[in-house]
């Protein structure tokens, strides 16, 4: 009786304060999650009332399809490079950024962030207009020869808008995690080695970036989850295009499902995707704790 | 100062204003094209406008409806963001302030779910909503936000709350306060500026998202402004000025929340990227 009472409190109190929370989790998250596997072993188009179990056919189906392989690698490679420019471009402007030495730093600082106010679909229209329009123009007036046609109409150019609207848009952001970083760096370090003779360089080198790490953890796997998802950007700049050539994982798995009316497949690959993203956020995990350790 | 170092320093600082001027300039090419008419823009995007005239800014907001999108954005970040605060603040604090086995496993999960990308429960979850008839309303796109976004929410409030000392609270229990009360009256005040990067950070995935509500939200009287802005995009293909001042519309109102909150917003930045 006693322990019935005990329980009968217990649950009222957690109805009362995580009722709601734990109940929209299970029916927006947990539910479709489940419902998403079991839906990759059926053929369902989303309309009919009956469907068959397929086993593990649409999974053979996406391994063999060429198509999904092409995207996933062109994903691969649009990662490779953001991460790296984003990185590099996001350390530099932080690295220039923090001390006093700038006139109007935070008026740089606020300046850099700005495109990451604005939704990628935004980002997407306004740079499709710089693309087809103004570098155009510069490069007709000027007779650049590479510019002289909209990059969006050529499929190796067409990627490499992907990159730099990306590059763009996400180093700004990670300046701020970095200056974030470099500001919890104790100036007596810098200071102690400043008196000891090392050059700008060598104190980078040497102090500077080793104790840089954990923010470069953070910052390296969000650029990767981001630049792995990315879809707005991606639908308002090239739309896929031209001729299907720029079509990154996340439009692919919506085409997939929602304009080729094959659940079962496109689950089957939203579900790789999240395999690929979960593995790389563990990763992330267990750096960061093999970091604090050793701290 | 020497000379040399002089010439560095006027160096570093042409460099870093030319490098701002260039990642600012999309902007300033949408702005002032967005004054022009199609044939200005055509013949010389570069070229100030002649006259400003403010015909693009009138017909893009009355034909795409500004307005409604507007109100409806509103509506959707305003209440998904203050039930993800208070809801998850809550069951933080259960979380924290009692050690039932019940919640250490919710927490576990709530935190292991944070590895599902989005993209890994649309299908079924259009799927499962729209097999009940429950899509096409901002109130269940609100419902969904609290789902997607009480994770981060209760495992940014659980750190916070774990650094409380305990003493104020047994205080106010003594004096005769509910649990329920000893969370409004002195726990969720403590949390102010954890709440602040809260919403800041949900009120920037918010506002701007598009994959979601272009799922959820069907009918066009029910689009937000990002949906607004690409659905009229499609519509208005070349009239670039029209485009340009539509742009501008969108992109307006969250400068104005920036230069408002500018400090608030890079330190939310931060302080939620070093906690997640």
């Amino acid at each position: 009786m006693a322990t019935e009472k005990r329980f009968l409190d217990r649950l009222k109190t957690y109805l009362l304060f995580a009722g709601p929370t734990t109940f929209v989790f299970f029916t927006v998250i947990i539910l479709p999650f489940l419902f998403g596997v079991y839906l990759t072993f059926t053929n369902w188009d989303g309309i009919a009332k009956t469907y068959t179990f397929v086993r593990f056919s649409n999974y053979a189906t996406v391994v063999r399809d060429r198509m999904f392989w092409n995207s996933f690698l062109l994903t691969v490679k649009y990662v490779f490079y953001t991460v790296l420019i984003v990185n590099a471009l996001g350390f530099v402007l932080a690295y220039a950024l923090t001390g006093d030495t700038v006139r109007g730093q935070n008026l740089l600082r606020t300046g850099f962030f700005v495109p990451n106010l604005i939704g990628g679909i935004i980002l997407g229209l306004v740079w499709r207009f710089v693309f087809s329009n103004v570098l155009v123009f510069i490069g007709r007036s000027l007779k650049i020869g590479p510019l002289s046609y909209s990059w969006l109409a050529n499929p190796d150019k067409a990627f490499w808008t992907l990159v730099i609207v990306s590059v763009w848009q996400y180093s700004g952001y990670m300046m701020i995690i970095f200056i974030a970083g470099l500001t919890h760096i104790p100036s007596e370090l810098i200071e102690a080695a400043t008196i000891d003779g090392a050059g700008g360089f060598h104190r980078l080198r040497t102090i500077i970036l080793p104790l840089m790490v954990p923010s470069f953890i953070v910052t390296v796997f969000l650029t990767i989850q981001r630049g792995f998802m990315v879809y707005d950007v991606n639908l308002a700049l090239t739309q896929g295009g031209p001729f299907k050539s720029t079509e990154l994982i996340s439009m692919f798995v919506y085409e997939k499902a929602f304009l080729a009316q094959q659940y079962g497949v496109g689950q089957s690959q939203a579900f790789f995707l999240f395999l690929l993203v979960a593995a790389i956020s563990l990763t992330q995990v267990y750096f960061t704790k093999k970091l604090e350790v050793e701290a | 100062m020497k000379p040399l170092q002089r010439i560095l320093r006027a160096g570093r600082h042409l460099l870093l204003y030319a490098l701002l001027a260039l990642y600012l300039s999309p902007f300033f090419f949408v702005l002032i094209n967005s004054f022009k008419s199609r044939r200005d823009i055509v013949s010389n995007p570069f070229a100030f406008p002649e006259v400003w005239s403010l015909q693009n800014f009138i017909h893009a907001f009355q034909r795409m409806g500004f307005i409604p999108a507007f109100v409806n954005s509103l509506v959707i970040t305003v209440f998904s963001v203050l039930v993800i605060a208070v809801f998850s603040a809550m069951t933080a604090y259960l979380f924290v302030r009692t050690d039932w086995r019940f919640n250490k496993f919710m927490f576990f999960a709530m935190v292991a779910a944070m590895l599902i990308p989005f993209q890994a429960v649309m299908i079924p979850l259009v799927q499962i909503y729209g097999g009940l008839n429950l899509l096409n309303s901002l109130w269940i796109l609100i419902y969904m936000y609290l789902g997607f976004g009480t994770s981060f929410a209760v495992f940014l409030y659980h750190g916070f709350i774990k650094g409380i000392p305990l003493e104020l609270e047994e205080a106010a229990m003594i004096d005769g306060c509910s649990r329920f009360q000893v969370f409004f009256k002195i726990v969720f005040p403590l949390l102010k500026s954890t709440t602040l990067t809260l919403i800041i950070l949900n009120v920037l995935w918010i506002w701007n998202d598009f994959l979601l509500p272009s799922l959820v939200l069907i009918s066009p009287a029910n689009r937000t402004l990002p949906l607004t802005t690409f659905y009229f995009h499609g519509t208005y293909t070349s009239d670039y000025g029209l485009l340009m001042a539509a742009l501008m519309l969108t992109i307006l109102p969250v400068i104005i929340f920036y230069a408002l909150m500018q400090k608030h917003i890079l330190k939310g930045v931060m302080e939620g990227a070093i906690k997640a």
